[in-house]
């Protein structure tokens, strides 16, 4: 794969000392504590940790639909002050507006930019073949499968063309071999269209099979334990996983989650 | 990419038109020779039911005369006034409460105050303020009607679903969009269930009021009728009441069967 060294070394996230502290009936819950993250232009970054640890929150704030308690959150250097079309985000349950045609979910966003509707026609077009559903455009979500439904959710967000994409577990709820396929998909588009991936999940392969760097976070309160370098070359295949590269890789990560989930259950 | 990954489509959730007729045929049946049994002469609770023959030779009579459609007429009238008023003064109302904060905090406890009252316990205030005209039952129509759609609108607008809000604001939606593109359209099975609670309490309403006093109305047909023992036509009021319900009733699905066929899963 090109990618202009420049521009790799470019900063598109930076985290310091990202503290959240949940105000809950039952007392405060810290569920960040002094999160550093810097993540280079165009990078794929995959978070896993045991649940609870704040993976959904960091990707809230990151997003801007939640806010740090203290600590800087910068993407392309400016601080994080709401929601924008710049940061896409792909949630585990989909979320497709279930009154919506699958085209008109995906012209959700587009009609916003206030497009002309040549443009949105055009770009539900593109996105819409990207993900192989041209023949459900006048679908309705309940129409669909769990991974179809998904694949419209990863088309609406790459159709508003944000240069950081953020998904929670969006694979989560799917079977093995749809999950298999939208990995391929993913990667595919990420390697066709630059974009800055943060992807959270709780399946150690995917982050592996995925990412360039694979956070490790550990619960009570929320922080990074560990790092580790995916030295895999792409483009990455489900033949990947065959590699002994790629069982080392993930024992190594398995390991240290689990002595995380070990550490949690004392 | 694969198009393996087919949608299931889930089975149509009633059968054939002909099972369905079927259906309405034998129960019809059933209720009827049952009606039959009851009201034949050597019954003691024949004294309550009239006969089928009598009941229909009653509604032929106030065909005749014309003086059906005019208790049938102003009864159903009065519901529509007042429901549709108060459908009007709902929706704002429930919708400001599901989304401002002080609007909801002004509003809730007069709205849990007031849902415990039965609306004919208005009556005798209302009379005395709007005298015993027409005013006065489309206002408890109204008062009825209002506050079942209020609280089941705004049941529907707080419950929409918090990740479909997220969803559209990360895709660059003001609060006006989200208003009108996301809690509007996701209220909108509550909406029809609310219609549908307002149309049968100001129906049940009206007709209590009715037979409280009126000049004419499908109540006051039945309660006038009670004086003088004619069960006949009593019993085709009541049945006159519940066929004005089950028309409603048809027409509110009607429209939910085109608006809201997008759900998940379809009420019947
Ligand atoms: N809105 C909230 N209010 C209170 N506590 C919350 C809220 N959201 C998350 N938490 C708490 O913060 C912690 C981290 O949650 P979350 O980020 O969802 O974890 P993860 O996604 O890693 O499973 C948990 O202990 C959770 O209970
Ligand atoms: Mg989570």
């Amino acid at each position: 794969m090109a990618r202009d060294p420049a521009e790799m070394s470019a900063k598109k996230v930076v985290l310091h000392g990202v503290k959240k502290i949940y105000q809950g009936a039952s007392g405060d819950v810290v569920a960040l504590n002094g999160v550093d993250l810097e993540i280079r232009n165009n990078e794929f970054v995959c978070v896993v940790g045991p649940s609870g640890c704040g993976k959904s929150t960091l990707l809230n704030i990151l997003a801007g639909l939640d806010r740090q308690t203290e600590g800087e959150v910068l993407v392309d250097g400016k601080p994080v002050d709401g929601p924008s079309g710049e940061r896409g985000v792909v949630f585990q349950q989909y979320a497709l507006f279930p009154w919506l045609t699958v085209r008109k979910n995906i012209a959700f966003g587009l009609h916003n930019k206030k497009l002309p509707q040549q443009e949105i026609d055009r770009l539900v077009e593109k996105y819409v073949r990207m993900v192989a559903l041209e023949d459900f455009l006048d679908s309705y979500p309940k129409e669909l499968s769990g991974g179809m439904k998904q694949r419209v959710a990863l088309a609406r967000a790459y159709a508003m063309d944000p240069s950081l994409l953020l998904m929670d577990e969006p694979f989560g709820a799917l079977d093995a071999q749809t999950r298999a396929q939208l990995q391929a998909d993913l990667l595919e588009l990420w390697e066709k269209e630059n974009k800055t991936c943060f992807f959270i999940t709780h399946d150690v392969e995917e982050a592996v099979l995925l990412a360039q760097r694979v956070v490790i976070m550990s619960a009570r309160p929320g922080r990074i334990n560990k790092i580790v370098d995916i030295d895999i070359p792409y483009p990455r295949t489900q033949e990947t996983r065959l590699t002994g590269r790629f069982t080392e890789l993930k024992n190594d990560i398995w390991a240290t989650v689990y002595s995380e989930y070990l550490e949690e259950r004392k | 990419m694969s198009k393996k990954d087919r949608a299931a489509k889930s089975p149509a959730p009633q059968g054939a038109a002909w099972v369905n007729l079927l259906y309405v045929v034998v129960s019809v049946a059933v209720v009827m020779l049952l009606w039959h049994i009851v009201s034949s002469p050597g019954m003691k609770s024949a004294k309550v039911f009239a006969s089928p023959a009598a009941v229909l030779k009653a509604f032929a009579a106030k065909v005749r005369t014309g003086k059906i459609w005019e208790h049938l007429g102003y009864s159903v009238g009065r519901v529509l006034t007042g429901f549709s008023l108060a459908f009007v003064a709902a929706l704002p109302v429930s919708f400001l409460m599901g989304w401002y904060e002080p609007f909801r905090r002004f509003f809730q406890p007069w709205i849990s105050f007031l849902k415990c009252i039965p609306p004919l316990a208005f009556i005798p205030l209302v009379i005395v303020g709007a005298g015993v005209g027409e005013s006065a039952k489309v206002i408890v129509i109204f008062i009825a009607a209002f506050l079942v759609m209020v609280i089941t609108i705004y049941g529907g607008v707080v419950n929409v679903d918090n990740t479909l809000i997220k969803a559209a604001r990360v895709l660059d939606s003001n609060d006006r969009t989200i208003f009108f593109k996301v809690v509007v359209p996701a209220s909108t099975p509550y909406i029809f269930t609310a219609v549908r609670l307002g149309l049968s309490s100001s129906l049940t309403t009206l007709i209590a009021a009715e037979l409280t006093g009126a000049q004419v109305g499908l109540g006051q047909m039945i309660q006038e009728a009670s004086n003088y023992f004619n069960m006949d036509v009593v019993l085709m009021g009541i049945i006159l009441i519940g066929l004005v319900g089950i028309t409603f009733e048809k027409i509110v699905t009607f429209f939910e069967r085109r608006l809201t066929a997008w759900q998940e899963i379809r009420q019947k």
